[in-house]
Order: structure tokens, then sequence, then C-alpha cells
């Protein structure tokens, strides 16, 4: 052994000086007039397409709840501010910032990370620390089932993502003489907790109208090619072929489904907007079935950004290369507003007081109605479906929302 | 003062220093926990890479193994591990404290003994390797374990776990991982420094020094090699199934097998710190969280490329690390007496025997 | 998995689908894995960055082959010195120069990458690959793989992480009742990949430089002693191998898909690529890299592609543990 005592002080005293160093100011939850809410989302990594989608949407959120005048509470005005923090799309990054946040930053008052397995990571932790969490980006069932009390989520749940186009297929096919089991479905999911939620979903779906299954396949995350899947696609010919898998998925699956000719009738993908494929693969994307938490063309409207399409366009001025607002920022949007909201009717900065406030919530945005059950999803918004018709996202489902007929056939 | 008792007294100063941290930082207990976690892979890597010139770029397996073993067990005790990581949350669990206990403290049991088993098979596939092969095949074996735990739907697949909630405050449950973080850490560098303080030290010195010689010289390199990875498997193991569990939700590509984060970082921590010695990876560890730490608050979007610099100024410049170069620059500091002209014969002569220098084990 | 494989024996046409796709990509992959048995075989460098180069080719043909705002000026300077606000300083954007980049077609996005990629890759040697030659050659992988962590959060930073494609344009071709479909990008693509090949190939035989190369592979020292400037040579090897990334980048943007993170899967193949082959066997190369490419195809088919990542890397233990096997009976270290 050769360390000697000063060597080994000096190292001690590193140490304690780069933790000095790493703790730098120690926000509080409200300073002066700034009502301080934080959030861990995924600026890099695999998600961060959609995490910076829902960082522009929550920063828009902040600016107009701002400029209307802030939050009244106590008869003051509050400004809102957001800390950031990157969680690289890794639910391992985001349990250590979760507690970074509550016991370092001091933030008791958080928006929820991009994805449903960070969201995962992160629920048990506000749970345990009691701090209240409104989230807009995590729809896993799975989060809803444990009981969680601080969660509270704007967005439906991921088992509907999926499901009305399988209601779609069903009637199209009764409408076809056929029946409804009759319909063969293929399936490409990302093999992460979001799209195997939506997965599960389906498979529950598949089996209440007796439909089968002929291709499960799970996309691994470093997807770049899926012309193996889509082959079996060729030699099956199911009748409807469901894809999920975030941004990137669309994406890959959009351009081989042109260059493989892939003639489905039916296909329906999740991420359409985010992952801009009408820009990037033009007329080859018509017909095109994706869900959608939101739509600008729906007449939902609330106090702070009027109707769905004020809020579109005032997104489209605000950040450039949008060509379509992705719900992922709307809803994000949408969760800053009903913090505003719980802070007003709590007129408190108690966790408690917050929490019982949060659940009490029943407002109308320009996200639609919302309003938390008891394990805390969003129960007074449903999702709609559209569909791309010469470039344009009409919604064609359910049939109280609808605007437009589906084509079937795709063409 | 003799060497020895200095040498006491400072592992109580720092025996001290790490109960304490926890109470004085409160704030920063899950960040120093995570530490401690980074000096066990930075400590265990070294035992392979440093000390037997067999620089694996795969250690981060036994992580990930040790964390999915324990919670296997953790759950398999109760419930039906399929129902339970279905990926819809098909049942809704609870566990009593007891039972939480009782299944942390066995999956950990079971981790490292899985882990052991996995790096006695695992060693009579990679030690044939040898140099670049030989990182290649370990950082295959890796990957294809993450790909494969991914399409494991018994486990939950990509889906991965939530892991059993810890009954308690939060604050006693940050508490009691800082502990088990610590004690890992400490139990792994005591168990080292013994473990090469003896024979086994000098064996596995003369396999990275020459392995052909080695054998010729009647060193059974196949058996050491074992042991030693075994030894690593042993306290990662170990490591994973306390992580996982303080982070709560594990999947097979980011949180168990992260081959290309934490998997990189053990040995750039180890080269940071000084390879091939007892603290030079200590000092490593502490001094990459510390950046990283630093980078990742203050640098927001760019803390990658800063990390991916620092890799490489080290790597190219920095080859023997922070012990290494202190050495050199201050050699007193070590117990080492400079004697500037008798410094050519002490080169040549027997007495450096008992001085150690860049590259060889402090003991 | 049964049924896939009995849908293959039903429908034999799917084969050639399937054989099609996979020499279309694993042609790519050979581009990429000759580059690394190259700089590997002359210099002894293990380029962990070798997809990133690869994505950084298909980055920039992307880039070509969109519209873009070209600003040059002062940006908007808005920075906290660390946490210390007294040390705010902000200024005002001054453009110098602003005008519309036209798209250009990736195909001519092509050659552009390759002479960017070749100045880059002499850049890289000439700042950190020169000082770890020579060092253990474990110093290379992870300088390298430094590198890659650079320049994948770079290319992130630039252009964002969402993944994106070069549109060729180009038709589909049918045969076999569509069951078959070649895009025609595909295709050129790989006559291209076969060109450039060719090039290198004959260049290395028959010029001056080639011969250089080959002469300080089979032993620096004595090439040095023969008046080759194998510094020079060194600079010159690594830069052609960045500029054959740059190349099979700008393909895989064309008939896949790119983001910044997708470096790694690149780089893995090349290794697998190259170990299966052995160095400086060019056939070799060849063989593996079409087979990488068919194996991925054929094992999504048959496993689904929750597997096909695996067999990228299972196949690389796979093929490190066979030739351990096969070598263990004249055993004898490796450098």
């Amino acid at each position: 052994m050769s360390i000697s005592t000063k060597f080994l002080r000096a190292l001690t005293f590193g140490v304690a000086a780069a933790g000095l160093l790493a703790a730098g100011p120690a926000s509080a939850k409200v300073e002066g007039d700034t009502i301080i809410l934080g959030s861990a989302i995924s600026f890099t990594g695999k998600y961060s397409t959609n995490g910076i989608h829902a960082k522009n949407g929550y920063n828009l959120g902040v600016k107009r709840v701002n400029e209307m005048g802030g939050v009244m509470v106590g008869g003051k005005a509050y400004k809102l501010k957001i800390i950031y923090y990157d969680d690289e799309s890794t639910p391992l990054r985001t349990a250590q910032l979760a507690e970074r946040l509550i016991k370092q930053d001091g933030i008791k008052f958080l928006l929820g990370p991009y994805s449903s397995a960070t969201t995962k990571a992160m629920a048990p932790i506000t749970e345990k620390y009691k701090i209240p969490m409104v989230e807009a980006e995590g729809a896993s069932r799975s989060l809803f089932t444990q009981g969680y009390k601080y969660l509270f989520c704007v967005i439906s749940t991921s088992e509907q993502y999926l499901a009305s186009s399988i209601a779609l297929a069903a009637e199209i096919a009764k409408k076809n003489g056929k029946k409804p089991s009759s319909v063969r479905v293929a399936m490409a999911f990302e093999n992460d907790p979001f799209s195997l939620d939506v997965r599960a979903g389906v498979m529950d779906d598949l089996k209440k109208f007796g439909m089968k299954a002929v291709i499960d396949d799970k996309l691994p995350r470093d997807l770049s090619d899926m012309s193996a899947t889509l082959t079996k696609v060729k030699a099956l010919k199911p009748d409807l072929l469901l894809i999920s898998g975030h941004s990137k998925g669309a994406v890959t699956a959009a351009r081989q489904i042109k260059e493989m000719k892939i003639k489905t009738p039916m296909i329906a993908m999740t991420h359409c907007e985010s992952a801009k494929i009408i820009k990037k693969f033009g007329d080859s994307t018509n017909g095109y079935l994706c869900p959608t938490q939101w739509a600008e063309t729906l007449n939902y409207s609330g106090a702070a950004f009027g109707t769905a399409g004020d809020y579109d366009k005032l997104f489209k001025a605000t950040y450039d290369g949008y060509k379509n607002v992705p719900y992922q920022a709307a809803q994000a949007s949408a969760a800053v507003l009903v913090w505003k909201d719980a802070f007003e009717r709590a007129q408190s900065f108690d966790t408690e007081k917050l929490r019982d406030a949060l659940a009490a919530t029943n407002m109308k945005t320009f996200y639609g109605g919302i309003k938390f059950s008891k394990a805390g999803n969003n129960i007074a918004k449903p999702m709609v479906l559209r569909q791309i018709q010469n470039g344009k996202l009409n919604v064609v489902a359910p049939s109280k929302w609808a605007s437009h007929k589906v084509d079937w056939p795709r063409k | 003062m003799t060497f020895k008792q200095k040498q006491l007294a400072l592992y109580g100063i720092l025996a001290v220093a790490g109960i304490a941290a926890p109470f004085v930082f409160p704030a920063y207990t899950f960040q120093i926990t995570v530490m401690w976690v980074m000096i066990l892979f930075a400590v265990t890597w070294d035992i392979m890479g440093g000390q037997m010139g067999y620089n694996s770029l795969g250690n981060i397996f036994f992580f990930g193994a040790g964390m999915y073993t324990c919670a296997i067990v953790q759950i398999g005790l109760y419930y039906d591990v399929a129902q339970y990581t279905a990926s819809y949350g098909a049942i809704k669990v609870d566990f009593t404290p007891e039972q939480y206990f009782t299944g942390l403290v066995l999956g950990i049991i079971a981790a490292a003994l899985v882990c052991v088993v996995f790096a006695v098979i695992l060693a009579h596939v990679v030690f044939g390797l040898r140099g670049p092969y030989f990182a290649i095949g370990t950082l295959g074996v890796t990957l294809s374990a993450g790909e494969l735990t991914g399409a494991w739907e018994y486990v939950g697949g990509g889906g991965g776990i939530a892991l059993p909630v810890f009954p308690g405050e939060p604050d006693d449950r940050a508490l009691m991982f800082y502990f088990m973080g610590f004690g890992l850490a400490v139990a792994t560098f005591l168990f080292v420094k013994w473990m090469f303080s003896g024979r086994f030290g000098l064996a596995a010195n003369a396999i990275r020094d020459d392995e052909e010689k080695a054998e010729g010289m009647g060193i059974r390199t196949m058996r050491v090699k074992t042991t030693g990875f075994a030894v690593a498997a042993f306290f990662l193991g170990m490591s994973g199934a306390v992580f996982g569990n303080m982070i709560g939700f594990i999947e097979p590509l980011e949180v168990a097998f992260p081959s290309v984060t934490f998997g990189i970082f053990m040995v750039i921590m180890c080269l940071l710190g000084g390879k091939g010695t007892l603290w030079g990876p200590v000092i490593g560890a502490t001094l990459f969280h510390a950046f990283k730490e630093v980078t990742w608050t203050y640098m927001l979007g760019w803390q990658w490329v800063m990390l991916g610099g620092l890799i490489i100024v080290l790597v190219v410049f920095f080859q023997q690390g922070v012990l290494g170069w202190m050495q050199e620059k201050w050699p007193e500091l070590f117990g080492i007496e400079v004697d500037e002209g008798a410094i050519a014969t002490a080169l040549a002569g027997p007495e450096i025997d008992e001085r150690p220098h860049r590259g060889e084990a402090a003991q | 998995m049964m049924d896939n494989l009995s849908l293959l024996v039903q429908v034999p046409v799917l084969n050639i689908q399937l054989l099609l796709d996979g020499i279309f990509v694993g042609s790519i992959f050979a581009l990429a894995a000759y580059g690394l048995a190259l700089v590997w075989g002359v210099m002894n460098v293990k380029n962990l960055a070798q997809g990133d180069f690869v994505i950084m080719g298909g980055y920039i043909a992307w880039w070509l082959s969109i519209d873009v705002n070209i600003w040059i000026g002062m940006p908007a300077f808005n920075f906290d010195f660390l946490w210390i606000s007294a040390l705010h300083i902000s200024t005002t954007a001054i453009p110098f120069l602003e005008f519309m980049k036209p798209a250009i077609h990736p195909i001519f996005g092509l050659p552009v990458a390759v002479v960017v990629m070749f100045g880059f890759g002499w850049f890289i040697y000439i700042t950190i690959i020169s000082r770890v030659i020579g060092k253990d050659m474990f110093t290379s992988l992870l300088a390298t793989f430094g590198l890659a962590l650079v320049i994948s959060q770079l290319l992130n930073l630039a252009f964002g992480p969402e993944v994106q494609v070069a549109e060729s344009g180009f038709e589909v071709n049918s045969f076999f009742d569509g069951m078959v479909t070649v895009a025609n990008i595909r295709f050129i693509s790989l006559i291209l990949a076969g060109l450039l090949a060719a090039m290198v190939i004959t260049f290395m035989k028959f010029s001056r430089m080639g011969q250089a190369i080959r002469a300080t592979a089979q032993d620096p020292r004595a090439a040095k002693v023969m008046g080759i400037d194998t510094e020079r040579i060194y600079a010159f090897t690594f830069a052609l191998n960045a500029a054959i990334c740059g190349a099979a980048g700008a393909l895989i943007s064309m008939i896949w898909v790119i983001q910044p993170f997708f470096g790694i899967a690149h780089s893995i193949r090349s290794f697998v690529i190259v170990t299966a082959a052995g160095l400086g066997n060019l056939p070799g190369v060849i063989i593996a890299g079409l087979g990488l490419g068919v194996a991925e195809l054929y094992s999504g088919f048959v496993f689904g592609a929750e597997l096909q990542q695996f067999t990228v890397v299972g196949l690389l233990v796979a093929i490190l543990v066979w030739r351990q096997i096969q070598q263990s009976r004249h055993r004898q270290p490796v450098q």
C-alpha cells in the first residue's frame, strides 16, 4: 500500500468540492413571483423527436399562461417557469433526475417525461415523495393499475390508440358481407413499453371480434429496416396492417411500404404526424389511418388558447418547420393548463391541496375535456382516427367526430 | 505514525466520510449511491482489464444478469412472473414488508450465484480470444444478452419490469440503498485488495505480462482467469440487483445491459484513474462521476459531446491515468523516496520490487 | 417460426425477395467493412466510429437532397456562464450571407459525401488517430469510441434526432405478380457499391499510392527504409476509409433510414464482417458482407423482427467461438 494521508485527505476534499460544485443553485418551488415546474424529458436518444415536440408544447403553454397574466393565487399573479433535464430517453436517467428535481431543486410540481417507459420509472418516485405530476406523454395502461395517487394524465390510454381502426375494419368487413372474424391482421410493434401496451390492447380487441393475428413482429430498438416483416405481409396478404413504433417506426414503415408496394387495403400506424410522413413520402401515404389524441379540426375550445384551430395556428406561428402540429405538443400544453387551473382552484402551493384540486379537475380546453378517473387517466376525451386523404389528415372515426368518409381500400 | 498506522487512519477517515455522506448531503444521497456503484464497476473491471490485461467490453453483462435474476426471484417468490410483467399490468401487486425484504435479500444472493455460474460458463467461451477479439467478443456477448432479454416474453421483453416498491418512507429507502451501494463497494474493494495481495495477484500480473511464459512457469492461467472473472461477476451481479431495485423500473437495453454507456464507462474510469492499480479505479470513478454530473447539469445538450471529448483526450494524451501522473509528479506522496542520482541504479536494481511504479499493482 | 419456414417453402418466390434485399444492403455493409479491414490491416486501428462515419456520409447526402436556407453570420448569443448570472452574455444575430441552397439529387450527393468525408478522415487522422497508432490495441478502440460519441451527438445537435431519408424518387419494379419488388434505387446502389469497390481495388493494386499502402501494411519499418512516408500513407489510408464510409452512408440514406444514433449498429456490422472474413481477405469481406445482409433478412423473416439485431451480434460471437475452436490446435498469441 502506498498512498499517504496527505493524498487521501486531498482526495476527500476534492470529492466534497466536486459534490458542492454539482450542487449549484437550489431553487425553491416558488421563487418570488415565479412558480417553478420541473420536467425530465428526452432531448436526446430514441424518443427525442417527440420529446422535443412535448417540450415545445410545454413552453408554449407556459408562454401563453404568462402572457395572459399568469396564475392567480391568493390575489397575486405568479409566472410559470419550467426547469428541464435531459433524460436521454432512458428510464435509468429518469429515475435519477426525478430524485434530483425533487430533492435538490426542491421542485414540488412536476410535468411528465416523454414515453411510457420513462413515466413508469418516474411515477413510483413521485408517488413516494407525494409530489403531484401531471403527465401528457405516458399512455401505458399499466401506469393506471398500480393505484398511484399523485399521477394525472391528460391523454387517453394506449389501448385506445388502435381500437377504432380495428372496429372500423370489422365494420367494413360487415359491409362487404363478410364476418368480422374473417379479418386477418398483421402487427409490427416496437419492443418498448408503449408499443407493447398498444399491442396488448389490440390483442384484446382481436379476441373480441374473433380476428386472427397472422403476423406479430416486434421491432428492435435500432430499427432501420423492416423489409423482412413486410415480405411476410406480402405473402400473407392480411386485411389490416397495424404499426406502432414512435416516429422512427412510422418513417421506416412508410418508406418501405412505398418501396415494396404493399397492397394491404387498410394500414394504421401511430405517430404519423410527429414523423412528418406526408411531407416525406407524399402521395404514397394516402389512405393510412392515424390514431390521434387530438386534431386541430375538432371543435374543442377553452379559455387559454381558444379553439383547437387557434392553437394550431399559434403553434405554427411560434415554431418553424411544422406542417401539422403533433398531438404530443398539444397535450403538453394542455398539461400546463391543468396545473394553472389546479393552482387557481387550490389557492395554495401545498402539494396535498394541489393533489386534491388536480383530482377534481373538470375543464374544457382546446385539447378537449379533461377530467381524471380515480386512477388518474383522462376520461373526458376520446381518441380519434384520422386518414391521410390527398395529403390531408381528415377525421374518419368515431362517427361523432368524423368529418370525412373513410377511403377503403386505400389507394 | 508508521506507514501502516497512517493507512489505517486513512481507511477510518474514508469510512466515516462514506457513512456520514448521506446525512451531511441528504439531497445528494442518490448521486452518491450511484458513485459507489461506479466505483464498484471500475474496481471489478480492473481485475481483468488492469491486472490481467484482458480488456473486456462486456462486463456489464453480469450487471444486467444480476438485475434480472434478482427481479425474477423477488417476484417469482410470490407471483407468477409472466403475469406480473404482462405489458398492460394485468395484476395489481402488493408486497408486505416481510415479503419485500425476503425477496430482496434472496434476490441479491441469487444474483451473485447465478452470475458466478455465468462467469464460469462464459470463461470457456471468451478466454480463448486474444487482444481485440476478446474485447469485441465480450461486447458481442453483452449486446446479444440485451437483445435476447428483449425478446423474452416471460420477463416482459422490451416492456421491462416495475420492481416491488419499498414499503417505508422515501428517505429510509434512499438510505437503505445508499448503504447497500456503499457496503458493496467497500466489500469489493477490500476483497480485491486482499485477493491481489497474495499469490493470485502475482499470477494475474504474470498473465498480463506474458501469458505463454506464465503458463510455462506452471501457473494455471485458465483457473486464474476464471477466478478473476467470477469474482468480478459476483460483485457486479449484486450491484445489478441493488441498482435495479433502486431505479425501480428495469428494461433490457437501457437499464440492464447498457453496453455503450456503463459498459464503456467502467473502462474509461479505470483509464482515468490509472489501470492496474488498486486506487486508480476508485479515483477514476469518483472524478468521472463528478465530471458527468456537472456536465449533465450545466452543459445540457452538449453533455455527451463533452464526455466523448473527455474520453478522446484521456485515451490519447493521458494514458497513465491520474494516479500514474501523480506518481510521476509527486512520488513522495506515494511513499516513494526520490533519490535523483539513484534512479538509474534503482531501475536496474532489485529494490524496484518494493516500489510501485506505473502499471503495476500498488499493493 | 415453423409457420414462417413453411411459408418460405410454399411461396418460394419470397426467397428471391429476401435474397435480393439482403444482397442490396449487404453490398453496402461490405463496402464499409472493407474500409475497416483497410485501416485495421494497414495501421492496426480498430475503428469503432466506422458506423458513425457511415451515418455522417448519409447526413451529407440527405442534407444536400433537401432545400435548406443557408444562413451564415454571427448567431444570437445568449449564455449564462455556468450558474453565475453576473456573467450573462447576450448579443443579437448579425447575418453575413443568406441564400437558398437548391436540392441536389442524393446520387450526386454521393461524390460530395466522398470528398467531404475524405477531408474529415484526414483531419481526424492528424488530430486523433496519429497519436494512437502503435499504442496498445485497446487504445484505438476506446479513442474511436469517444469519437463515435462526439460524431453522433454533434449530428444530433446539428440535424435533430429525427429519422431521415434521402428520397431518390425512382420507380419501383414489380416481378412475379408483385410478389417481388425491386426499387430501382436499390439496384442502382448495388451497382454503385460494386463500382466503388472496383475502383478502390484497382487503385490499391495498380497505383503508386496503393502499392505504398500495401507495402506499409506488410512491414512499416521496411517501407520507411525504402523511402515511403508512412505517416502520409497512414493519413491517406484513414481518409480513404472515411471516404468509403461516406459513400456507403450516402447509399444507406437512399435505401434505408438514417438517424444520428444508428452508427453503432453499422460499426458492429463492419466488425462482424471483418472478423468473419479475416484481414486482407477481400473476397471474404464481400462474401461475408452479402452473407450478413441475407442472414439479417432471413432471421427477421423466420424468427421475427425482434431477433433481427440479435442475429448480427449473435453471429459475431458465434464466429469468434468457431474460429477459436478452429485455431485451438495451433494456438498462438494474437499480438
